[in-house]
């Protein structure tokens, strides 16, 4: 009995002993003022767990494109984004960032490396709203820089070289994304000037990836064999459903980092309301784009099923912040019809094997009109920018902001990526040849397979070693034929 | 009654099939095989090793018709499947002894003929 308390009472003398340095940093913390610097730790946590989410989204593109290619053209998916997001990373960090979120009125000027800015609140003033440390919100913004190019690629595959991918990712993480962001919520000219509303980046993140996709797509043409002698699109059906329904749980897993994460902010409980009004307007577009595809189709199209879902996360993205529930959900469904209808009319001219241009595009067009009919005048306040959308105060004029801005952000982004990709085009070549195609990317531009099973005969892939007995015979004397010492 | 055989690059398959269609001979069956030739292999590369893969997928197509009909089909194959390079594939023409249909019994050449509508109906 006593010796127990001997050791209880030592150990908790150690245990004083090494608390002591943590109780001391305590005191200095104090003396900075505890509140802010609480309320700076948790929002950089939140910040950084949203961008963590979003960062998992690129897991949710590479299977979303994988599922919807053949076997043949699977494995090169892994190398593209691997290296599309390190390159992004890069960039953004050198570049992208001070454009982005930097002071200035057509482009930031400050912050290039995140080096020597100085205040945070002078050199990222848009973002100066939440006390997360830059550090975080870099990374953050870093990862919707990743998302957008990632859906560049979406029309693209089957037959683009890889060269292309980095060239293009070099000049749209440095310079096309970041300035077309900078305008949308980087605290430019649409929104500060004139009040453009997109909470997370229906425009800035979605339609800006969709615009490079178009871009890419006019001067790349179909695939081989997409389209008959009669002109007809013929379907190419994608090599793994189920691979494909992972990635849309991903993605959708990935939006509640993408959206609710936006608020930068985890202090005043608004990112829980952005999360409910991004699950409702998801679910909705699952429901219609199931409807539509049963009503236009006559059958339960599973890949329109996914779409429905990325197109409806996608309208939500701008008004997430802004839209009240019951708006959340006409805007999901309105963007489930749409993305199927939108499929249907692209595929008969334009080969978009994901239905990037639809899920993305036209969605993201969609959902920024959305917030000038939908925004609900307290959050405009709350969020400081615009105003009210028409059901709640009847005027357009937010309506016609919207508009305006999308337009701007299409042109701009459409005219440089076209002239980006002509120039690639007429120098590095954009196309692999027919011959490469057939055979299919996974062996023509990496030289391996990504399923060798299905392309290297069997006889060829057991090799050339000693003939070996057959399972179950006799592999050594005094063993039984089941390898049990007799 | 002939036998013709053809083995063919994949890309080649979609045209020869459509014109004999249209010239009214939609039977045949076809086999996705692997084989060897002139043609070079494929090397394939994996984590600084490589596999040289000898054999190369090609299709492979079997087609009975009258004996009067072979050099149509023929015609149509060495049209569609020829590119010019090493790769293109070869046509053997085997004769058959007989040919019975199974839903009827019928037996001889007539059972090689195709519906009346069959080109028409697809």
């Amino acid at each position: 009995m006593k010796r127990t308390t001997i050791i209880c009472a030592s150990v908790m003398a150690l245990v004083a002993i090494l608390l002591l340095p943590t109780v001391a940093s305590a005191d200095t913390m104090d003396a900075h003022g505890p509140t802010q610097l609480n309320s700076m730790g948790i929002n950089s946590v939140w910040v950084i767990v949203a961008g963590v989410f979003v960062m998992f989204m690129q897991a949710g593109f590479a299977f979303l494109e994988i599922g919807f290619s053949r076997g043949k053209n699977a494995g090169t998916v892994v190398a593209k984004v691997l290296m599309n997001f390190s390159i992004a990373g890069i960039m953004y960090w050198a570049v992208g960032f001070a454009l982005a979120f930097g002071a200035g009125n057509l482009w930031g000027h400050t912050g290039f490396f995140l080096h020597d800015f100085g205040d945070p609140q002078k050199a990222f003033p848009i973002m100066g709203l939440s006390d997360a440390t830059v550090e975080a919100k870099w990374f953050f913004q870093f990862v919707f820089c990743a998302v957008s190019l990632a859906i560049v690629w979406g029309t693209t595959l089957e037959r683009i070289k890889f060269g292309v991918y980095a060239i293009y990712a070099v000049i749209f993480s440095a310079v096309i994304y970041p300035v077309a962001s900078h305008w949308v919520f980087g605290g430019g000219w649409l929104q500060s000037n004139l009040g453009m509303q997109d909470f997370a980046g229906s425009t800035a993140v979605h339609l800006i990836g969709a615009t490079g996709a178009l871009a890419v797509l006019l001067h790349l043409g179909p695939r081989r064999g997409k389209y008959g002698p009669d002109g007809r699109p013929r379907a190419i059906p994608g090599h793994n459903m189920p691979l494909f329904g992972l990635s849309i749980f991903i993605l959708w897993f990935g939006w509640f980092g993408f959206n609710p994460g936006s608020t930068l902010n985890a202090l005043d409980g608004r990112f829980t309301e952005v999360v409910v009004t991004t699950q409702l307007a998801a679910c909705a577009g699952v429901l219609t784009a199931i409807a539509t595809s049963r009503v236009l189709m006559k059958t339960i199209d599973i890949g329109m099923a996914g779409n429905g879902a990325i197109a409806a996360l996608v309208a939500i993205t701008a008004g997430s912040g802004y839209v009240v529930p019951w708006a959340a959900v006409v805007i999901g469904a309105v963007a489930g019809v749409l993305v199927v209808v939108a499929v249907l009319a692209i595929d008969k001219k334009l080969d978009d094997p994901v239905g990037a241009l639809s899920a993305h595009g036209l969605a993201g067009i969609w959902g920024t009109l959305a917030c000038g009919l939908f925004t609900n005048p307290a959050l405009a306040r709350y969020n400081a920018v615009g105003e009210a959308g028409l059901v709640y105060n009847g005027s357009f004029h937010q309506l016609g902001v919207q508009a305006l801005g999308v337009a701007v952000v299409f042109a701009f982004v459409f005219v440089l990526s076209y002239v980006v990709f002509g120039v690639i085009k007429a120098t590095y070549g954009l196309r692999v040849s027919a011959e490469e195609e057939d055979a299919g990317l996974d062996i023509s531009e990496h030289g391996m397979y990504g399923y060798p099973e299905q392309f290297i005969p069997a006889p060829e892939l057991i090799g050339v070693g000693s003939i070996q007995r057959p399972i179950g015979a006799s592999a050594a004397p005094g063993l039984s034929p089941t390898g049990v010492p007799a | 009654m002939k036998l013709v055989v053809a083995y063919i690059r994949h890309e080649a398959f979609e045209p020869i099939r459509m014109e004999l269609l249209e010239l009214g001979f939609p039977s045949m069956s076809i086999t996705e095989v692997k084989g060897s030739g002139r043609q070079k292999g494929i090397t394939e590369q994996y984590r600084g090793s490589s596999l040289t893969n000898y054999l190369r997928p090609k299709i492979k197509i079997e087609c009975v018709v009258a004996s009067g009909d072979v050099q149509t089909i023929v015609d149509s194959i060495l049209r569609h499947a020829r590119t010019g390079s090493i790769g293109d594939g070869k046509i053997f023409v085997i004769p058959v002894e007989q040919s019975y249909r199974i839903r009827t019994g019928e037996s001889g050449e007539e059972t090689l003929q195709s519906h009346p509508d069959a080109a028409a109906a697809v």
